[in-house]
């Protein structure tokens, strides 16, 4: 039995159904009139319009921009080269027409794949290349048959080059064919329109990081299709607009010999100019030819470049973390002096060892450094002076001074996927590690942090920048390549603003002490052989990054493996009274900084500021053992 | 020996057609012929895998008729928490696709979690209302939207625009089937108008650009105008009777973009025109109608709100779909229902029609 109530509450939700059914209703007139306004009132006009779209718009790519170093020395640029394209609206069988072809032309199952896909993604009237790169014999075998295949032809195509070849690879990157992860990209910026008939995208380097600069604005052709979609005539035409060119902040003269420098060796180079943050060069050996990449990269090449102990393929200067061994000393004893934990006068005595909580800390100058002051400590590298100096400043302090550096963070260059590196402190240790007993910080563990050992790990780019902050008094700015970028269009210049991120509160006294204990490493200390008679001042400061650590066994290079040999490391910057250009330099498995990393400084030094060019890689100079 | 045979049979066969609703199936089945008259025309090379997942479809629609109501309510909570785990989980660890994290990739299977929120959601509100209808309170209304929110929230973050109004809109109509005061409404449309300013600034640029391109398509001729001005050149060009099945020259020569999921009514319109325009709409309108009348006849508060539900979630995919590609509304990714190709949405909208079915056909066991 049903109660009045319910008979209520049923009513009330059957109104609500009569107004939903209203609200249907009235949705349903409007659609109705849109259709007829559509198909009955407007008719006329979309059928003309429909007759109209037998004209089809078929994009042209625009050409990329160019890449120019701070001298206008071209990076990378593009040249004409023939393709063979097929449009399938005007094919009947393609693939018996491919088959035709490849008893003409040599086509490879790489070159059908690639075909195959680009026809599943476009449309019917584009040319879509079946063969890249032609060569003039290949050209003409095709021309002299060209009437046996209706909608087929050979079309110059403009293609991206690195002069260079693997020229500042590390800098540059390649470009490489739209994959489905750019075609996500693309769709991301809202550039699909854009990259319509575009079919290679920036990859790495600046050619990823300025993609939508380089790019440029995609032209397209007024086509008129019969009904079966073949093209009769074009009817007009809307030019592309090339892409803009980048100028860099880098000099190719300066980068090549950087990269001569290390000759067959691996490592990393960057220069910066400190007033600016302008990169002068950034280098990453063994380098790789981007022109492999330009039209997809075969799969022997690929392999070489992943599989090569060398790893030619990683960003060292980016992506290589190492550990900053003894270019750490200066900023530590900044760091003191900051604190108030040092007098430059007051002296240590350092007998070889220093010991701490049942550990022996070695010197690398056996039987220790004696009495040694701040400036004693830079010029000859005293391990001990900076032990006792890293025990009394405490990991926290020293964390929080060398974050200031941009150490462990990025410095926000403009390439893609930096590395972090590590800034060690007790809040790392605590977030990196999982169980309870590694989490906790131990006191012994900062001693070697003083000497740049440990846990220390950054980037090339991440030292550079901090000694170019230093050389600058504290004023620091964002590492960058690019200078500016021209709008080929209008001729305009966009500059990249140097403008500072941030000043340092240093003081000005402490910044000089500092300085010249490391003009001093150049004149009398580790770093004297390799700056014998340079002609200018410099400040450096040598360092060697232990790869392993020897417990207790004494360091005897020809016993072990090259790779298990340290890395040598260089942080410079000159003049050094009114510093040009800094750098930070790696050699993996250079040995002693001073042997290895300083003479490259030398020579890029040598011609930044005097024009001289040298005829060799930088030579391996021979110190004594046990300088670093 | 035969008689028994047939005998079997001939129980079998009624047990297999008892729960299914006649009406709705002829509806649907003509809706489903003219989806298929189409796709043939559309994506020929596609009509394989669209029977494929029509038959899964219609079993999925069989199974729903088939649980009567009250074993469906029991569904509600599990469906629901299962769909905002799948929806968290998309969010941490969702495939790209297209620059939205919609899908994710089970191992076993790949799917679009917010896809069950379409069912989950209405099912989970009308078992809510169903539970509190002895003593409701104003309170209700606050918490049904609160649940109704979450999801449609975390489907908006993927970005899917389109999706998340669909599920938005089945709980909404849940609610306001439920008794949502009518001051309440129109508050909300109110405000809903006044704080449009507000919320442009929180759609994503390429949503922004979809509403801006409504306004002026022929701004963006290669781009996202494109879809829009040949998807109404496609309709208007068809004209009263239609160019005719694969005569459509918009369809044929490819001017149409996605002409077989989303866009698939621009074909259907062009080569059918306004006759056949007025067939679907009218084949639409049966639907709603016989699913309207349902809701009106059922004798649970469940039933009831599901069903009147349900109707209006097939009534607002019609009229966003149809909108957007007339022009009259901006894109959304919102298929055709019943129509468009695409398997996981079909399967929704069968699974729809099998609850409607189950709702009729249990109206007398529930009744007091």
């Amino acid at each position: 039995m049903r109660h009045i109530k319910d008979d209520a509450v049923l009513d009330k939700f059957r109104l609500r159904l009569v107004v939903a059914a209203g609200l249907v209703l009235l949705c349903f007139v409007l659609l109705l009139a849109r259709l007829v306004w559509l198909q009955v009132v407007q008719y006329a006009y979309y059928q003309t319009r429909a007759e109209d779209n037998r004209i089809s718009l078929v994009p042209i790519t625009p050409s990329r921009g160019l890449i120019v170093d701070r001298n206008n020395r071209v990076l990378a640029n593009n040249y004409p080269a023939y393709t063979l394209e097929i449009i399938p609206a005007q094919t009947e069988n393609i693939g018996h027409t491919i088959d035709q072809l490849a008893e003409l032309i040599d086509i490879q199952p790489g070159d059908r794949k690639r075909f195959k896909k680009l026809l599943a993604e476009g449309k019917r009237i584009e040319s879509i290349p079946i063969r890249t790169q032609l060569n003039d014999e290949e050209v003409a075998r095709f021309i002299a048959q060209r009437y046996r295949f209706p909608g087929v032809d050979v079309k110059a195509r403009l293609f991206r080059h690195y002069p260079g070849g693997a020229f500042a690879s590390a800098a540059l990157g390649y470009i490489g064919r739209v994959t489905d992860r750019d075609l996500d990209r693309i769709e991301d910026a809202d550039q699909e329109a854009n990259y319509r008939g575009t079919h290679y995208i920036g990859k790495m380097g600046l050619e990823e990081r300025y993609e939508f600069a380089l790019h440029g604005i995609t032209g397209f052709e007024q086509l008129e299709v019969d009904s079966a979609g073949r093209a009769v005539r074009t009817l007009s035409r809307t030019a592309p607009v090339p892409g803009n060119n980048l100028t860099l902040t880098l000099d190719a003269e300066l980068q090549r010999i950087a990269e001569q420098a290390f000759g067959a060796r691996r490592g990393a180079l960057v220069a910066i100019e400190p007033a600016t943050g302008g990169i002068l060069a950034l280098v990453s050996m063994p380098n790789y030819d981007p022109n492999l990449f330009v039209d997809g990269i075969d799969s022997a090449s690929w392999k070489d470049l992943n599989e090569s102990a060398d790893r030619p393929m990683l960003n060292r200067a980016i992506n290589g973390v190492y550990p900053p061994g003894s270019t750490f000393k200066p900023f530590m004893a900044l760091a003191a002096l900051a604190y108030g934990k040092r007098t430059p006068e007051q002296a240590i005595y350092d007998p070889g060892v220093y010991q701490f909580g049942g550990h022996t800390f070695r010197d690398d100058k056996k039987g220790g450094h004696g009495s040694v002051d701040m400036y004693r400590s830079i010029v000859e590298s005293c391990d001990t002076y900076y032990y006792m100096l890293a025990n009394d400043l405490g990991i926290d302090r020293i964390a929080r001074f060398m974050g200031q550096f941009g150490l462990g963070s990025r410095t926000g260059i403009d390439l893609s996927n930096e590395s972090v590196g590590v800034l060690p402190s007790p809040a790392w240790k605590e977030s990196r590690f999982k169980q309870a007993e590694q989490k906790k910080w131990y006191a012994g563990e900062t001693i070697s942090i003083g000497i740049g050992q440990g846990y220390n790990a950054y980037t090339p780019i991440q030292l550079a920048q901090a000694v170019a902050t230093l050389a600058n008094d504290g004023v620091m700015f964002r590492p960058h390549l690019v200078k500016f970028i021209t709008d080929t269009r209008t001729g305009k210049r966009e500059l990249i603003e140097p403008k500072p991120i941030k000043t340092i509160a240093l003081n000005p006294e402490h910044i000089k002490i500092i300085k010249a204990a490391m003009v001093g490493v150049n004149i009398e200390g580790t770093g004297a052989r390799a700056f014998a008679g340079a002609g200018y001042t410099s400040a450096g400061k040598t360092g060697t990054a232990q790869v392993f650590s020897l417990k207790g066994a004494e360091y005897k290079k020809h016993s072990i493996h090259e790779i298990l040999h340290d890395h040598a490391l260089f942080i410079a910057f000159a003049p050094a009274e009114n510093p040009k250009i800094a750098l930070a330099v790696i050699v993996e498995n250079g040995g002693f900084g001073a042997q290895a990393a300083a003479p490259i400084a030398r020579q890029m030094f040598d011609y930044y500021l005097l024009g001289k060019k040298p005829s060799a890689p930088a030579p391996v100079v021979l110190v004594e053992g046990g300088v670093d | 020996m035969t008689t028994n045979l047939q005998t079997v049979l001939r129980i079998g066969w009624h047990k297999f057609i008892a729960p299914i609703d006649v009406p709705l199936l002829i509806i649907c089945g003509l809706i489903l012929l003219l989806a298929a008259v189409v796709m043939g025309s559309a994506a020929p090379e596609r009509m394989g895998a669209h029977l494929r997942s029509l038959a899964i479809a219609l079993m999925a629609m069989r199974v729903m008729a088939g649980i009567p109501p009250h074993r469906l309510m029991r569904l509600a909570i599990p469906l629901y928490c299962f769909g905002i785990v799948l929806l968290v989980a998309v969010a941490l660890f969702g495939d790209v696709s297209k620059g939205a994290r919609r899908w994710l990739d089970l191992g076993f299977m790949r799917g679009q979690p917010s896809e069950i929120m379409k069912i989950a959601m209405p099912l989970l509100l009308a078992w809510f209302f169903h539970q509190r209808e002895a003593h409701r309170r104003g309170r209700d209304f606050v918490v049904a939207t609160l649940l109704l929110l979450v999801p449609v929230a975390l489907i908006m973050r993927q970005p899917d625009l389109g999706t998340s109004l669909l599920v938005l809109a089945a709980g909404f109509y849940v609610i306001f089937f439920a008794g949502l005061p009518w001051k309440v409404l129109v508050g909300l449309l109110v405000s809903a108008v006044a704080t449009a300013p507000v919320a442009w600034s929180f759609l994503h640029d390429y949503q922004r650009n979809r509403i801006l391109t409504l306004l002026d398509p022929e701004k963006d001729p290669l781009g996202k105008g494109f879809h829009i001005i040949q998807s109404t050149i496609a309709i208007g060009s068809g004209g009263f009777l239609g160019k005719g099945w694969r005569e459509g020259t918009q369809s044929q020569l490819e001017f149409i973009p996605e002409h077989h999921t989303d866009f698939i009514l621009a074909v259907f319109a062009e080569e059918f025109g306004l006759l056949g325009n007025m067939l679907l709409l009218t084949l639409y309108g049966f639907l709603i109608g016989r699913g309207l009348m349902i809701a009106a006849q059922a004798t649970s508060l469940f039933g009831r709100l599901m069903a009147g539900a349900i109707t209006m979630i097939f009534f607002t995919y019609a009229f966003v779909n149809i909108g957007m590609v007339s022009g009259m509304l901006p894109v959304v990714g919102v298929p055709l229902p019943f129509v468009s190709y695409g398997g996981t949405a079909l399967i929704t909208l069968c699974t729809g029609v099998g609850i409607l079915m189950s709702i009729h056909k249990n109206r007398m066991l529930v009744q007091k």
